[in-house]
């Protein structure tokens, strides 16, 4: 039957269209190789789109600034979990990235001098902890939206290949585990497609739809993550899930941290600057864990604002309507729309939202996917890359700073690309497609088409599975998360995360769908969807239960501070049995000296 | 609150037909939302979303005769029984779901990319204020399609008016003072169809859900013509 697919070939195949996606697919269609680009939505939806505040380099156009000065901060902002070897490359190629982007057309916001604006944001300082620092390059606060738009606009005129509605159901790999392309569904009509490919670059981006309350899009559902768990790839650090401070209080949409950036600032009920209290120099841009953690406090101990006293206040009114209107055009736009509410006459309120995994598919820093291969080394997984939000090289850390996002997909995307340009050169021939690795492809999805056989009585207490749907189990599996994985952590909740979620994992199995139709049925993709969220989920609450210390986003009730003697080092979830590994962090840079742990007070 | 939604499944519906849904509003309630809890009753009803917040410009639709971002359009603000149907004058694949392929084929045709051929500077092209400022109201254009869809010159000769989207990009990268090819855009655009099929009915400033103006941008490309050939 399998040969029955259609087939195409093309030399790289790059699952995903968002900033890391597009930017691989520049450097290699600009270098004359046949690039596929597999998206579920059009490029343009992808979720880079929705990135507001900026991207960091320091170009110093504004205050004094260095690379180095970037790297301790990202360094720190990690909470000493990233890697600095990474960390370095990426604050050093900061600088041409944006340059670079510059050049492809993004419309930046320009100073005086005709230069890339640049705005203060969150735990970046000069001088190695100095003053706060101005190096996140914004266009507006739609910077995502211009980079999108920049990168799709030069792929159209570089002729990469586009499959727009295209779902991709998993990576086909061979028994040696070279990676070997993907199985694919066209979404309109409902059929498959087999791409093989010399390289496989997942660039799928993030997973906040896990979560109830979320910046994330309904696409973000950690689709790339979960593909690399089934083809036996571990994750990496998913405990740490970033909770921004500042989403629009029960709505979870964005509002960016160049608020804080432009001079806004936190209030609680009794109309305090409490940051004060919790971070006595940075104040209101401390980074961003301390900042939720400081918001869910305040609420905690009854100092919110509103009827219920359940969200804290950011106000803004007092920048003026010119610097509003120029510089945060969108969240004025969005506070209108979604708190009903004009920034500019009143404060907006917020409450910390599910916003960014620092956690991902391991990487090094060529984006290509790494694997254990036994004693604590580590081996290449021949032509497989990921860059992005998907992916961790790592350079986040424990907790990742405002304006890193986008510096991160692109960074890793271009350098992804450059790898897989040298990496063809030397394996130039496509490997013969591995047959069981494609007859599992398919089951996955024809489980989907089919009634699963009744599994006999007595096994679980889980539902029947005609009286539950797809929706209605991915809602109660995003409460479960919400409630058991959220900013503040215990052993008890964790556990019973857990527990709950295998559940939940057991009734997925026995879900069918009522729409078999096959001409764009969301409900199968729903579905697929919800088998990746799962995936992830899981991954994120038993490497938060695994952690025995509070680290960055990770906040442990039992573990309150920090443990470097035992606790620095990177976790690996295997989907196989849910078991946990643990690497080293690398904590040596390329050229200069490492930054070793320290106290992270801001 | 009682909707009426479009349906179309290619697979089972000789024709297309509108069916009634009564759906539990809520505070603050968009009409994405509605949707969503429409698919709640019966999964096999489609329509694009994302983001959610009017940005990714994925959830098009005509509600109550007019194009709309349904993310970011309150039900509140809706007569009631709201109708809602495709963006009008596009191929349906399946319910509220269209075919939006000569949309993007218009969007490409006018080389939506910066064109800069002088040797590039080792850091920014740089760029004053002022020059910055004039590509506000135009690249903020999220591809809904909202405007392109209302327009009627876009309905008649979808193949050789570019339409109003199309227009206000290639009016981006005309105001961009980096891009520096902007008499062969103009003579790209010359002749009675890709630009001048465009009658200044404004459907698609009324529409807009980011608030631009494409008639403004097309009356700006024209006023470069005209003076381009003087």
């Amino acid at each position: 039957m399998d040969m029955t697919l259609p087939r195409r070939r093309f030399d790289t195949l790059i699952i995903g269209a968002g900033g890391a996606g597009l930017n691989a697919a520049l450097q290699l269609a600009d270098s004359g190789l046949r690039v596929a680009v597999v998206s579920k939505v059009f490029p343009t939806r992808s979720h880079t789109v929705a990135a507001q505040g900026g991207v960091n380099a320091a170009l110093a156009n504004v205050l004094p600034d260095s690379w180095h000065w970037h790297m301790y901060d990202t360094v720190k902002g990690s909470d000493f979990l990233g890697d600095q070897d990474a960390i370095e490359f990426m604050c050093r190629e900061a600088i041409p990235t944006v340059y670079e982007l510059e050049h492809a057309g993004v419309p930046f916001s320009r100073l005086d001098n005709g230069k890339i604006y640049q705005r203060a944001f969150g735990g970046q300082n000069q001088d190695f902890g100095g003053p706060q620092a101005a190096r996140t390059c914004a266009a507006a606060d739609r910077t995502g939206h211009a980079v999108l738009h920049a990168l799709y606009q030069q792929n159209i005129r570089a002729k990469t290949h586009f499959f727009d509605e295209y779902f991709a159901i998993d990576l086909l790999r061979d028994e040696e585990g070279v990676a070997l392309g993907a199985l694919v569904l066209e979404i309109e009509s409902g059929d498959t497609l087999v791409i093989e490919a010399k390289t496989t670059l997942i660039a799928t981006g993030g997973c906040g739809q896990v979560f109830r309350t979320t910046s994330n899009a309904r696409i973000n559902t950690g689709d790339g993550m979960a593909m690399a768990l089934r083809a036996g790839i571990p994750l990496q650090d998913m405990e740490f899930f970033q909770f921004h401070p500042t989403g629009i209080a029960g709505k979870g949409k964005l509002i960016t941290e160049a608020v804080r950036g432009e001079g806004g600032y936190l209030i609680n009920g009794n109309g305090e600057r409490f940051m004060e209290r919790y971070a006595p120099t940075a104040r209101d841009l401390a980074s961003r864990d301390l900042v939720a953690r400081a918001i869910v406090t305040e609420i905690n101990e009854g100092r919110g604002c509103g009827i219920n006293k359940d969200y804290v206040l950011l106000r803004v009114d007092h920048l003026g309507e010119e610097i509003i209107a120029k510089r945060l055009p969108g969240i004025r736009e969005s506070a209108r729309i979604f708190a009903g509410l004009d920034p500019a006459l009143e404060p907006i309120p917020v409450f910390p939202t599910a916003h960014y995994s620092m956690g991902g598919i391991p990487t090094d820093r060529f984006g290509r996917v790494v694997v254990p291969a036994g004693e604590g080394a580590e081996e290449v997984v021949p032509g497989l890359y990921a860059a992005g939000e998907c992916a961790c090289a790592s350079v986040h850390g424990a907790n990742r700073l405002g304006g890193n996002s986008l510096l991160d997909i692109l960074v890793f995307g271009r350098a992804a690309g450059k790898d897989i340009i040298d990496y063809i050169k030397e394996n130039p021939h496509h490997r013969p497609l591995s047959e069981p690795s494609l007859e599992r492809a398919v089951a996955h999805l024809d489980r989907w088409d089919h009634q699963p056989e009744k599994k006999p009585a007595g096994k679980g207490k889980a539902k029947p599975a005609a009286e539950s749907s797809v929706r209605e189990l991915r809602e109660e599996f995003r409460k479960v998360m919400e409630d058991h994985a959220g900013v503040f952590r215990t052993p008890k909740s964790m556990a019973e995360g857990v527990k709950q979620l295998k559940a939940i994992r057991r009734k997925l199995r026995g879900l069918r769908l009522k729409d078999q139709s096959r001409v764009f049925n969301i409900a199968r993709i729903e579905a697929l969807e919800l088998e990746n969220m799962v995936d992830v989920g899981m991954a994120i609450a038993v490497s938060a239960l695994g952690r025995k210390e509070s680290r960055g986003a990770h906040s442990r009730e039992d573990f309150p501070v920090r443990d470097d003697r035992q606790w620095m080092k990177h976790s690996l979830y295997f989907r196989e049995k849910d078991r946990l590994e643990y690497k080293p962090v690398r904590s040596k840079p390329l050229t200069v000296k490492g930054f070793p742990p320290a106290e992270r007070v801001y | 609150m009682k909707f009426r939604v479009y349906r179309y499944n290619p697979e089972t519906d000789q024709n297309p037909y509108m069916q009634g849904f009564v759906v539990e509003a809520s505070r603050g309630m968009m009409l994405r939302d509605a949707l969503l809890a429409i698919q709640d009753q019966d999964e096999s009803f489609a329509f694009r979303h994302s983001c959610g917040e009017g940005v990714c410009g994925s959830d098009g639709v005509n509600v109550n005769g007019v194009n709309k971002l349904a993310c970011v359009t309150p039900v509140a603000e809706l007569r009631e029984t709201v109708v809602v149907r495709p963006l009008p004058g596009r191929p349906v694949i399946r319910d509220l779901v269209v075919d939006m392929s000569q949309f993007f084929t218009q969007y490409k045709r006018v080389e939506p990319w910066l064109k800069h051929r002088d040797p590039l500077p080792e850091q920014e092209i740089t760029q004053t204020p002022e020059a910055r400022d004039k590509l506000d109201g135009l690249y903020e254009c999220n591809l809904c399609g909202c405007c392109s869809t209302a327009c009627p010159s876009f309905w008649w000769n979808p193949e050789k008016f570019l339409g109003p989207q199309a227009l206000l990009t290639a009016c981006r990268f005309l105001e961009d003072s980096r891009d520096q090819a902007a008499e062969e855009r103009l003579d790209a655009l010359a002749g009675p169809y890709k630009l001048f099929r465009c009658h200044s009915i404004m459907n698609c400033v009324e529409v807009c859900p980011k608030g631009l103006n494409p008639t403004k941008a097309i009356g700006q490309i024209r006023a470069r013509m005209l003076k381009g050939s003087l």
